[in-house]
């Protein structure tokens, strides 16, 4: 790829963003105490919404932070609180030998192949200079207008379709999670 | 000059791997379901690369759609978790073995 002096402030951005989304995907598995995984897993969110406003995607990044940290993680708490399980967990003991190790070897092989497949295939695209380069991006200014039409023309039978999906998953949760009181606990839906 | 997308790519993916570490590790069923959502914003920062680097507004469309089903799946996931948890005491997947053959 050519060297290009990229502008610094760019180059800021995305390293706070990388650091925040690093930090907090490992504190996320790592800190024993849910209530702190949940709290790290918000530091990613915030690290992916950066992401996203520095690729010119500002309504998506509205979106992840008012549904994925402001509705997401606070369900995942509510659910922490509510179970009561926001003690320790035994990170230490592994009763499966060898599991960490397996794991290890496994994700590493397959992020380097991802990594490595997409750097022969010259990142798809190829380098900006060369590949059209982003037209939506290049105005500088989000493209909320541009999303919404294709949301609404392109895609709209998904659209409708997500609708049907979160009905039934409302209902679904709700089935789910209610305690019967006449039947036996043996024969109920849960 | 925005940074290469290379830079974005390798970031997702590095996140999608450990997410997938966590879910392959971690026991208690919250904490898989964190870990999903890491790889589930490692693949959406992918689609949003490819939208900014193609100019083509699909792939945000397409990350809109997985807010959407992801926000479904929690609902229903925590949904069992709290049913789970009611008969066993507790969220480990690992005691969850009854169908184990």
């Amino acid at each position: 790829m050519i060297a290009i002096a990229y502008a610094l402030p760019s180059i800021l951005v995305f390293a706070t963003s990388a650091l925040l989304v690093l930090v907090g995907a490992v504190g996320v598995i790592v800190l024993k105490n849910p209530v702190h995984s949940a709290l790290s897993l918000i530091m990613t969110l915030f690290g992916v919404a950066m992401a996203f406003v520095a690729q010119s995607a500002d309504f998506l990044a509205a979106v992840q932070i008012i549904v994925y940290a402001g509705a997401i993680v606070v369900l995942f708490l509510f659910v922490i609180m509510f179970l009561g399980v926001d003690r320790r967990e035994a990170v230490r003991v592994e009763p499966l030998v060898g599991q960490r190790a397996f794991a290890g070897v496994g994700v590493f092989i397959t992020t380097a192949g991802i990594i490595a497949l997409m750097a022969r295939s010259h990142w798809v695209t190829g380098p900006p200079a060369v590949s059209s380069g982003g037209v939506a991006a290049s105005t500088g200014s989000g493209n909320v207008r541009e999303l919404g039409t294709a949301v609404f023309t392109t895609y709209l039978f998904a659209f409708e379709a997500t609708a049907g999906l979160l009905i039934i998953a409302v209902v679904g949760a709700v089935l789910l999670a209610r305690r019967e009181r006449s039947v036996t606990p043996e024969e109920g839906l849960a | 000059m925005n940074v290469p997308a290379a830079w974005y790519l390798i970031l997702a993916a590095v996140l999608f791997g450990v997410g997938s570490f966590g879910l392959l590790t971690r026991r208690s069923a919250l904490i898989m379901f964190m870990c999903l959502e890491l790889m589930l914003n490692a693949v959406n920062l992918t689609f949003v690369t490819f939208a900014r680097t193609l100019g083509d507004i699909g792939g945000q469309a397409t990350v809109f759609f997985v807010m959407v089903v992801a926000a479904a799946e929690v609902t229903v996931g925590l949904g069992i978790v709290v049913a789970v948890f009611r008969r066993r005491s507790s969220t480990s997947v690992d005691e969850l073995s009854e169908m184990k053959g």
